[in-house]
């Protein structure tokens, strides 16, 4: 046991832990709106009601199909994301010839709806998610003590984004999708259903929230509100990295993790404000964003 | 070009003046006459909204920006007008000056940081300060946090006129109401809110034309911010209370859907959007919880089916301006 700057180790490896946790789902949450973003062009408002929702998919599939949390991992962003292509086909697509401001506005009077209809079920207060029996325990590690489930969430969620990034960056796939993105007329005429790929894009992108959605359930108690918050936090994050790149998106989300973590130990005070601090800075040095391309 | 365009719109500007002067002078007829018939303190909640929702309708409606967090504005300056009516003993018309400079230095602040990025990123970046300064409302002292300050003191209008009767009152925020609403239309009127408008058409173009669009853009912001805090300052004053309500997101969405139901870019939108979403809050009570459901089923259909709004709706029907 030692101290560093006059906090035990200890606290401030767990913290540094619970900051790289929060970053997890950080950079999943903003890897899907940029994603979603680069296809649609519009801000999915939603995505927070999403994360909700696939934290909710994970307790009905325990609760009355008794299906492990394994399975909730697979279910739940197939579920949710289905659903969202359902309202990517029912409403979204109409408005993609309009200003980039009424996208938003749909989507944030959908998490209104999802929302209220959740917490008029379940109340306000959470219900709690077991941890998957494999997942128990942990690892001493000397200076700290690790968790199991807390190193699979970090681990898991870095393979999720490497594997987002890799797809778009460097697979065929990808490449149709980064055309599309910038010259979506010119793709259609080379015979590529550009409407069916924005669908499975908004698709994706859902998923993976309901993806982080699931991995938080056991960590943080499953309630209505629990993405309402964090969405804004997200947007904060996204701001700070610019929508222009991938790999900006996950950097950023994990970064900020770990620094919201360090001052929720050395300076607890600033712990829920620091990332907008953050971003009023880097608004001032670096208007453009730190991964963002133009203005 | 900018001439020219001026001495085309000059006959039009005529007519569409003489349209907005009949529905304003009507608006302030049903304002005299209405707390005859509607309990003053529900009339008195939708004014306060409605300026709240034209200050912010200035920003979208004629610069095109959409601010998600209005409510920065509108709750700290009820915040600081009911901490100055009530620890510092200020009169209410120096109390709502308060709240309407907490506006302006909020708007300049928050401001000057928005407007250095475009579009949808201007919309996540008030949303973040907005969100930013909700928690420090929540743990500064002088909020008193979850219990907001409580039993604020209307008092003495100039120090002769006592506010404590509700029709007073309503007279008071009636004249602020009409008064800001007057300036508005004026801004809008304005040289400089012809300049507004081009910003919203085509930023680059006005930029090309040698206009500082980024001046421009902070100017409405402040001012924007400002009436939202006089709006929020009367607010105050009126239900002697400032909450944690009036500065979380949600507050800065109800205001969004206000302008969006009533119709963003009009003059009288907000006004009557307000009073609809009010009147919804108030005579809907029984259906508490399901209020929030009802309030993200309008955002849908205004946004899916009815994007210009009850009185953008009724402007095109009349082929007027209002």
């Amino acid at each position: 046991m030692f101290e560093i700057f006059g906090i035990p180790s200890n606290a401030l490896f767990s913290q540094l832990l619970i900051g790289l946790i929060n970053g997890s789902f950080y950079a999943l949450l903003s890897l899907g709106l940029a994603v979603i973003f680069g296809m649609l062009n519009i801000i999915n408002f939603t995505h927070g009601a999403q994360y909700m929702m696939g934290a909710f998919m994970a307790f009905f599939l325990l609760q009355y199909a008794g299906l492990s949390y394994w399975w909730a991992l697979i279910v739940a962003p197939v579920v949710v994301g289905l659903f969202g292509m359902i309202i990517e086909r029912t409403m979204l697509q109409w408005l993609y010839k309009l200003d980039h401001l009424y996208g938003l506005l749909l989507t944030f009077g959908l998490a209104l709806i999802i929302e209220g209809v959740f917490r008029n079920y379940f109340g306000s207060s959470g219900l709690p998610y077991a941890m998957p029996d494999s997942l128990r325990g942990g690892q001493n590690l000397g200076f700290m003590f690790l968790p199991n489930y807390r190193a699979w969430v970090v681990v898991a969620s870095l393979v999720v984004c490497l594997g987002t990034w890799f797809v778009i960056e460097r697979t065929r796939l990808g490449a149709y999708l980064r055309a599309a993105t910038e010259n979506p007329t010119l793709v259609r005429a080379f015979g590529i259903n550009v409407p069916r790929m924005i669908t499975l894009t908004y698709g994706f992108g859902v998923g993976l929230a309901a993806l982080a959605g699931v991995m938080a359930a056991p960590i943080y108690n499953v309630s209505p509100q629990m993405g309402s918050d964090l969405i804004i936090v997200v947007f904060a994050v996204v701001v700070i990295g610019g929508m222009g790149s991938i790999m900006g998106a996950i950097v950023t989300g994990f970064g900020l993790g770990v620094i919201e973590g360090l001052t929720k130990v050395f300076f607890p005070e600033a712990s829920n404000t620091v990332i907008f601090v953050i971003m009023a800075i880097v608004l001032l040095i670096r208007p453009a964003g730190l991964f963002g391309r133009t203005a | 070009m900018a001439v020219a365009s001026d001495t085309i719109a000059a006959p039009e500007h005529s007519a569409e003046g003489r349209s907005e002067t009949i529905a304003f002078l009507i608006m302030t007829a049903v304002l005299i006459v209405a707390p005859f018939f509607i309990y003053p303190l529900f009339l008195m909640q939708a004014l306060c909204f409605a300026l709240f929702a034209c200050a912010f309708n200035l920003l979208i409606g004629y610069v095109g920006l959409l601010s998600f967090g209005h409510a920065l504005y509108f709750g700290w300056a009820s915040y600081l007008a009911a901490h100055a009516a009530k620890v510092w003993g200020f009169p209410p018309e120096l109390a709502i000056l308060t709240g309407a400079a907490t506006g302006a230095v909020l708007g300049l602040v928050a401001g000057s940081l928005a407007i250095r990025r475009q579009g949808i990123y201007f919309a996540m970046i008030t949303l973040a300060l907005a969100q930013m300064m909700f928690f420090f409302a929540l743990q500064a002292k002088f909020t008193g946090g979850e219990d907001g300050i409580q039993g604020v003191p209307r008092g003495k209008l100039f120090g002769l006129i006592d506010l404590a009767s509700n029709n007073t009152m309503y007279a008071l925020v009636v004249v602020i109401f009409l008064a800001c609403f007057l300036l508005i239309l004026r801004i809008i009127n304005s040289p400089f809110g012809e300049v507004l408008k081009a910003i919203r058409e085509n930023e680059p173009r006005a930029i090309s034309l040698g206009y500082k669009t980024d001046r421009y853009k902070l100017v409405a912001f402040v001012l924007s911010a400002t009436l939202a805090g006089v709006a929020g300052g009367t607010k105050a004053i009126v239900f002697q209370i400032a909450s944690l309500t009036d500065v979380h997101w949600t507050m800065s969405g109800e205001v969004v859907l206000m302008t969006l139901v009533g119709g963003l870019g009009t003059v009288f939108g907000p006004v009557a959007g307000a009073f609809v979403i009010i009147a919804m809050q108030n005579y809907l009570n029984a259906l508490e919880s399901w209020v929030t459901v009802i309030q993200g089923v309008i955002f849908v259909v205004c946004v899916l089916l009815f994007r210009r709004g009850i009185v953008g709706e009724i402007a095109h029907l009349l082929r007027i301006k209002l």
